[in-house]
């Protein structure tokens, strides 16, 4: 299962969404879902799946259109990489909860896109708008490795 | 004292989690007792009033729900009761029915957040629910249980989980048939029951032993738990129509905080939310929630803010059961909203937001356009209250360590499931002992 998270009225905000917006219909025999990201309808939004690929936006200072790549199956996702939630829990601690509770598939890698702009609107900056077509590319591939078998 | 036998210690915290917002506080201590509280709300003004002024009136309930995340509707609902005040409309019926269990639905979804992913950890020694959940996971798997019950409700009444798209001045713009209300039902009743377990869950935690006086403030319905409307009560006295509010109700400035304080004129400080609910309107409560209030010890005279967690549960619980009496009695109305002609006039609207009362007050034109804008959330309501409670538990604590007694005050804030957002986004902690 492929997860785009994110908002779509908050820029850069939505790369994830886009991710999910490319692939979808391109992933034969793998779900593709877009989610706002919080985390009861995360957690059950991947119930049941053996492999999941998560896509979101970050903002870890790095330069925009930075993708970073973790395998969040054997550690946490890093806080640090993304903008500080307020009330609401994010894309990480619902990892951690969904961990906790025996509820997270065995295989998890997390696509981060580093954002430039989270302003309110709609439309990705030029270096995010690229990256988020090498993140469905590659997730893409890995997707179809990861399905036959290989 | 000598100024040089003065003891002097200084505790800061930069970042106080599972609260909304972005906010300071400062407690300076001098020989042990408490010389200064400040709670310092330095999130950035966010002018809602400012930019509501130009729009049809017809546009607040969906402009002003944007300034929350948690309690939209408590906005929404605020936002129709004062346009079609202003408009001499008063919407009954299923039409008002679907309101008050719209308003179920957010409860729920905001309490269940709060008891046990925000506050619970306090009381149990865990640094977020995330480390709760490893030694608790039935914790946390009722929590979202009980959320995701509460997302359903929105969602069918609302149209969407968070920010409802289908409420409108008047009423809805689409009222649901009864089948889709159906399929609530056995989930509204799991909820039903895990919030009574809950209520005996969080009754038998710990409690810090500290009480305080306080004016209480709620809006009071005969025969009704407040939720959507009534005449604003308090403890002391006061007993007003919600359009009286300014003349009982002042907002000031403090150089400290971005978000407007509240006060009563005759008096001072008040609080509002759950601890006030109860204890004015206990006796409204659905029979079982009564009676699961009276197993968890609780009664009127309940004055400890921190056994707020305990009143939380109860309204948890009066949520689930009120929005099932909703549901069986619910009968599709002939038409989802009543017509509302704009009049130039002012309509005053308040509602009980899950942390207290939402006060909105709107000038209008002959046309509906909005003239002027005022917006009185519950937590800029609670500020002086929570700097009290603050005072009163470093009194009772001055000697206890620094990180204890950082906890301490981080427990007392969150008594109040502080909306800064609303207000205004984190709480930064910083207590500093002279």
């Amino acid at each position: 299962m492929v997860i785009g998270v994110g908002n779509p009225w908050r820029r850069d905000d939505a790369a994830g969404l886009a991710v999910a917006g490319r692939l979808r219909g391109r992933l034969a025999g793998t779900e593709v879902r877009e989610c706002e990201g919080e985390p009861a309808g995360l957690i059950d939004a991947w119930e049941g799946a053996d492999s999941l690929w998560l896509v979101d936006a970050v903002s870890s200072g790095a330069p925009p259109g930075t993708v970073h790549r973790i395998d969040a199956g054997g550690r946490a996702l890093p806080a640090d990489l993304f903008r500080a939630s307020t009330h609401h829990l994010g894309l990480a601690d619902a990892v951690e909860l969904a961990r906790a509770l025996g509820r997270l598939p065995a295989r998890v890698v997390f696509y981060g896109i580093e954002g430039e702009s989270f302003d309110a609107g709609q439309g990705l900056t030029t270096d995010v708008a690229g990256a988020v077509e090498c993140v469905a590319q590659t997730v893409q591939e890995e997707v179809e490795r990861c399905t036959s078998g290989s | 004292m000598a100024r040089s036998s003065s003891r002097r210690r200084t505790i800061k915290t930069d970042y106080l989690a599972r609260v909304e917002g972005e906010g300071g506080m400062t407690v300076k201590i001098v020989d042990g007792r408490v010389a200064d509280v400040k709670l310092r709300i330095y999130e950035p003004p966010r002018f809602f009033e400012a930019f509501l002024r130009g729009r049809a009136f017809t546009e607040a309930p969906d402009i002003t729900a944007r300034i929350c995340g948690i309690c939209p509707v408590a906005y929404q609902m605020s936002s129709v009761r004062a346009m079609e005040q202003a408009c001499g409309v008063e919407v009954g019926g299923q039409l008002r029915a679907l309101r008050r269990l719209l308003y179920c639905g957010e409860w729920i979804e905001s309490h269940a957040l709060h008891v046990f992913m925000l506050h619970a950890p306090d009381f149990l020694g865990y640094e977020s629910a995330v480390h709760m959940a490893r030694d608790h996971p039935e914790l946390v798997q009722k929590a979202l249980e009980l959320k995701k019950t509460g997302n359903e409700l929105m969602t069918v009444i609302g149209g969407r989980e968070v920010h409802p798209v289908n409420v409108r001045v008047g009423g809805w713009y689409r009222a649901p048939r009864k089948g889709e209300l159906r399929p609530l039902v056995p989930r509204l009743e799991r909820a039903r029951e895990i919030a009574l377990e809950t209520v005996g869950v969080v009754a038998g935690l710990d409690f810090p032993d500290y009480e305080h006086d306080y004016e209480l403030v709620t809006l009071s319905e005969p025969g009704e738990y407040p939720i959507d409307r009534g005449r604003l009560v308090s403890n002391r006295g006061l007993d007003i129509d919600v359009t009286e509010y300014d003349a009982h109700f002042v907002e000031e400035h403090v150089a400290w905080s971005n978000a407007l304080h509240s006060r009563l004129r005759e008096r001072d400080s008040y609080l509002c939310g759950p601890l006030a609910r109860f204890a004015l309107a206990h006796d409204t409560l659905s029979p079982l929630a009564r009676e699961a209030a009276a197993e968890a010890g609780l009664t009127p005279a309940e004055r400890n803010p921190f056994r707020s967690i305990v009143v939380r549960a109860v309204e948890l619980l009066y949520a689930a059961d009120e929005a099932l009496r909703l549901i069986a009695q619910y009968e599709e109305p002939d038409s989802p909203a009543v017509e509302v002609e704009p009049r130039a006039a002012v309509g005053h609207g308040c509602t009980e937001a899950p942390r207290g009362i939402l006060y909105h007050r709107y000038e209008l034109d002959a046309e509906g356009t909005i003239l002027d804008a005022k917006i009185v959330p519950p937590t800029s309501q609670n500020q002086r209250t929570i700097e009290e409670d603050l005072r009163g538990v470093v009194e009772r604590s001055a000697n206890v360590p620094d990180d204890e007694l950082t906890l301490l005050c981080e427990q007392a804030i969150r008594n109040y499931d502080p909306c800064i957002s609303c207000a205004t986004h984190f709480l930064k902690l910083e207590v500093e002992r002279c």
